[in-house]
């Protein structure tokens, strides 16, 4: 035990004034990453084969606002449907059925393994295996055969033509392959939610789909936005593939069209990135938005915050 | 002090609000329960104590159904819980039927388990308004009533992580009752609270019994059993070792199992 002092004793000691630590690493990092950055800059402005001018007078023809617009179309379309069967995957994958939990893995094993380039083209081909899509009571064909007897068991049936025009069969591919990543993501959010919250819920005499809506899926959000978020910035950049379907109104198209027309194929390329970058800046946005909405009631750090605060205090304090 | 409770059940009243028969319980091959009988009367409060392990959280699980009883019948204010009772022969109920079996049993647990996304007043307007589907206005007006009973009136707009334990398990219990429960389930409630926050808690409970619900309460607070308490439940090893009076079986045990827990904890 110290000694007690007399508080009239005690002068407040005078403020830490010292030489702080110096970094001569991040100096020298940061000049050479400076000199490079004006390097580049200097090539942007200098080299004639990126026709500023050119790029400029182009990268906003009608055709090209056309594909930004089927672009964009594309890429929410597809987004939607990806998480809704995302979803549906994802508590099929978490059911007590080993069928529904079986048919969710066999769905995102397939479509995790195929390529979207590959599953866009297969798409676009899909009228040779069926002429026309009919709807109506399973097998009716096979039974019919096997008693004898005539029954029609369809309902309505459409051409595959007109069902399938390029749109659809892109959007089917990008949506379809969408989903099985969402299944698994939105999968780790439900399971990162407290079991004790389901109780909860459940002691309140709460269904199970409320029990989802109400208390899990708010929850998991706030674990499944991020990825969600990178997904649909992938999805935009995707929707490029869909000229090989081909659905020829999109924007990579479009602009790979004027440039191999009129033989300027680079400019139209770096049209292109200004594009998908501009694009990809407001999608960043609005994921900044919809993020803090999510995280309501945990605290006010955002999760640059809390990384900064981790790597200070791993340096030690500063 | 004004009537904290509500008694919305209409029916006849039961004899008993919670009898359990012969339950059992295994977790795969672990058996928990091995056999409970027990009676809690209208406006009782039983405590039921004992070593960890000793089944009384599972067995209090069991009464709302959280768990499934494996033999034995558990009825609560005169209905079977879980199971529908016909020619002889058990039917299991319907998530559906087994939710509105659960509106009438409110429970606390250890955790709190409030709902982060959600601020003070809305957790407490929430089974109200999406189960009982009652009209907002009504539904805003009871919670905060109810908040303001369990002395957090000024707390309604705050979210979970803004609370210190004790406000939490306070909200939580004022969540519970906003479905006017018939009986309320006390899973220790004060166990993860810092020991100057158990006292607040305590004291909404106390008032809670005062006001006539009935409660069980799995506890290791023996002072709140000896005070409040109308019964008292030993548990050990997945059987009632010994229950009766609680001044007196705290005072005087007669089983040498029960004297032995209770020269630790006292």
């Amino acid at each position: 035990m110290a000694p007690q002092q007399e508080p009239a004793e005690r002068v407040r000691p005078e403020t830490i004034k010292a030489v702080p630590v110096r970094h001569p690493g991040r100096w020298v990092t940061a000049a050479v990453l400076l000199v490079l950055a004006a390097q580049f800059v200097h090539m942007l402005v200098t080299n004639p084969a990126f026709q500023w001018a050119y790029v400029v007078d182009n990268a906003f023809r009608p055709p090209v606002i056309e594909g930004v617009r089927t672009s964009l179309i594309l890429m929410v379309l597809a987004m939607i449907i990806g998480v809704v069967l995302g979803i549906v995957l994802a508590v099929m994958r978490l059911s007590d059925n080993p069928i529904l939990r079986g048919v969710s893995w066999l769905y995102i094993w397939v479509f995790r393994a195929l390529p979207r380039l590959v599953l866009a083209i297969l798409f676009g081909n899909m009228g040779v295996l069926y002429a026309e899509f009919s709807f109506g009571l399973p097998f009716t064909e096979q039974f019919a055969d096997l008693l004898g007897v005539d029954i029609n068991g369809t309902l309505f049936s459409v051409d595959a033509t007109t069902l399938l025009t390029g749109f659809m069969a892109g959007l089917l591919a990008l949506a379809l392959s969408e989903a099985a990543y969402m299944a698994e993501i939105v999968r780790a959010g439900l399971l990162s939610v407290d079991p004790g919250q389901t109780e909860a819920a459940a002691a309140l005499g709460m269904s199970k789909l409320q029990i989802t809506r109400r208390i899990v899926l708010p929850q998991a959000m706030r674990v499944i936005l991020p990825p969600t978020g990178s997904e649909t910035i992938v999805m935009l950049k995707d929707t490029s593939l869909v000229a090989y379907v081909p659905v020829t109104n999109e924007l990579f198209f479009q602009l790979q069209a004027i440039g191999n027309r009129e033989f300027q194929p680079f400019p139209m390329l770096v049209a292109a990135c200004l594009w998908y970058l501009a694009l990809t800046s407001v999608l960043l946005v609005g994921q900044y938005f919809l993020e803090k909405r999510f995280s309501r009631g945990t605290g006010e750090q955002s999760g640059a915050n809390r990384a900064k605060t981790r790597l200070r205090i791993m340096k030690g304090a500063q | 002090m004004t009537d904290l409770t509500k008694n919305a059940d209409a029916g006849a009243p039961a004899e008993f609000m919670v009898e359990a028969e012969d339950v059992h319980k295994s977790f795969g091959r672990v058996e928990v329960l091995k056999g409970i009988d027990l009676q809690v009367k209208p406006g009782e409060v039983m405590c039921v104590v004992g070593p960890s392990g000793s089944g009384k959280s599972t067995f209090l699980r069991c009464v709302n159904h959280l768990e499934k009883i494996n033999s034995g019948r558990l009825w609560v204010n005169g209905r079977l819980m879980g199971y529908r009772e016909k020619n002889g022969r058990l039917y299991e109920l319907r998530d559906r039927e087994v939710a509105a079996q659960r509106r009438d049993i409110g429970m606390v647990f250890q955790r709190f388990n409030l709902f982060p996304h959600m601020t003070a007043l809305e957790n407490v307007m929430e089974a109200p308004l999406r189960v009982k589907r009652r009209p907002k206005a009504e539904v805003r007006t009871r919670a905060e009533e109810l908040l303001e009973r369990v002395g957090l009136a000024d707390r309604m707009g705050n979210y979970p992580s803004q609370l210190s334990g004790g406000q939490q398990q306070r909200v939580a219990i004022a969540r519970a009752l906003a479905m006017d429960p018939a009986l309320m389930l006390f899973d220790e409630p004060t166990s993860a609270l810092d020991p100057e926050l158990v006292g607040e808690v305590l004291t909404v409970m106390q008032q809670l019994a005062a006001d006539g619900m009935t409660m069980m309460v799995v506890t290791h607070e023996m002072g709140f059993a000896r005070e409040v308490g109308d019964s008292l439940v030993f548990m050990d090893g997945g059987v009632i070792v010994e229950q009766g009076d609680p001044r007196e079986v705290l005072a005087d045990p007669s089983h040498p199992r029960t004297r032995e827990f209770f020269s630790k904890v006292l």
